[in-house]
């Protein structure tokens, strides 16, 4: 990131629009990460307040609640600002419990694993 | 430096980039960086159903070592001047 005078934050990649905003960040894990940006540097490491993971699993989704964190950048792949005045998620969206969440991902994780077996037989047995 | 100076010519145009996670975003090109990080304005995200999560999402930076590509209207490129800024830049000058 640049770093830029007062009249180039306008212009610039700089993330200094972003601060004290809400925001969502995407891990290069699949994570979604949602807080208010305190903090940035020139790696796209970033200190978010009040941060929560938002789980989304088909229509459900559950926001766990984090704390004060302080995120590496190498894993960062967006930072997105959170337009406050429009729907977070589109509205057919369930909202339900941390262990109910926790429960969907478990079925979620244990059937594509289901699925990956199952390709690596049907891949022995050499079908072409 | 090429392309760094190359996508600051690009400010402004609707551009779509694709990233290595398979997300693929529209917006204006607002700003670039020498690390070929991207701020976009005015996002929608292709294939919208997939990422709810994107929904409230109007602006973004984008970390560059994430993109895949980035791409461009036909006609948003001059391709000739391209070609001499690459040829001058592989002589060494």
């Amino acid at each position: 990131m640049s770093w830029a005078g007062p009249e180039d934050i306008y212009l610039s990649t700089s993330l200094a629009s972003y601060l004290d905003r809400k925001i969502l960040v995407l891990l290069r894990d699949g994570r979604k990460l949602m807080g208010t940006l305190r903090s940035f540097d020139q790696f796209a490491n970033a200190v978010l307040e009040g941060a929560c993971e938002r789980v989304i699993v088909g229509e459900q989704y559950c926001d766990i609640p984090l704390g004060l964190y302080v995120i590496r950048g190498e894993n960062v792949v967006l930072i997105g600002e959170m337009d406050t005045e429009r729907e977070e998620l589109p509205p057919h969206m369930i909202r339900v419990s941390e262990t109910e969440i926790k429960r969907a991902q478990k079925v979620e994780r244990e059937a594509s694993e289901l699925r990956g077996t199952m390709r690596k037989r049907m891949e022995f047995l050499d079908f072409d | 430096m090429l392309f760094f100076l190359y996508f600051k010519d690009l400010v402004g145009q609707e551009v779509t980039v694709e990233l290595k996670n398979d997300l693929a975003i529209r917006g204006t090109l607002h700003s670039v960086d020498q690390y070929l990080n991207i701020k976009l304005e005015n996002t929608r995200v292709v294939d919208q159903d997939k990422y709810p999560h994107m929904l409230s999402v109007r602006n973004c930076f984008i970390r560059g070592s994430v993109v895949r590509y980035v791409q461009l209207p036909p006609d948003g490129v001059d391709v000739d001047l391209l070609h001499d800024a690459a040829r001058r830049e592989a002589r060494g000058g």
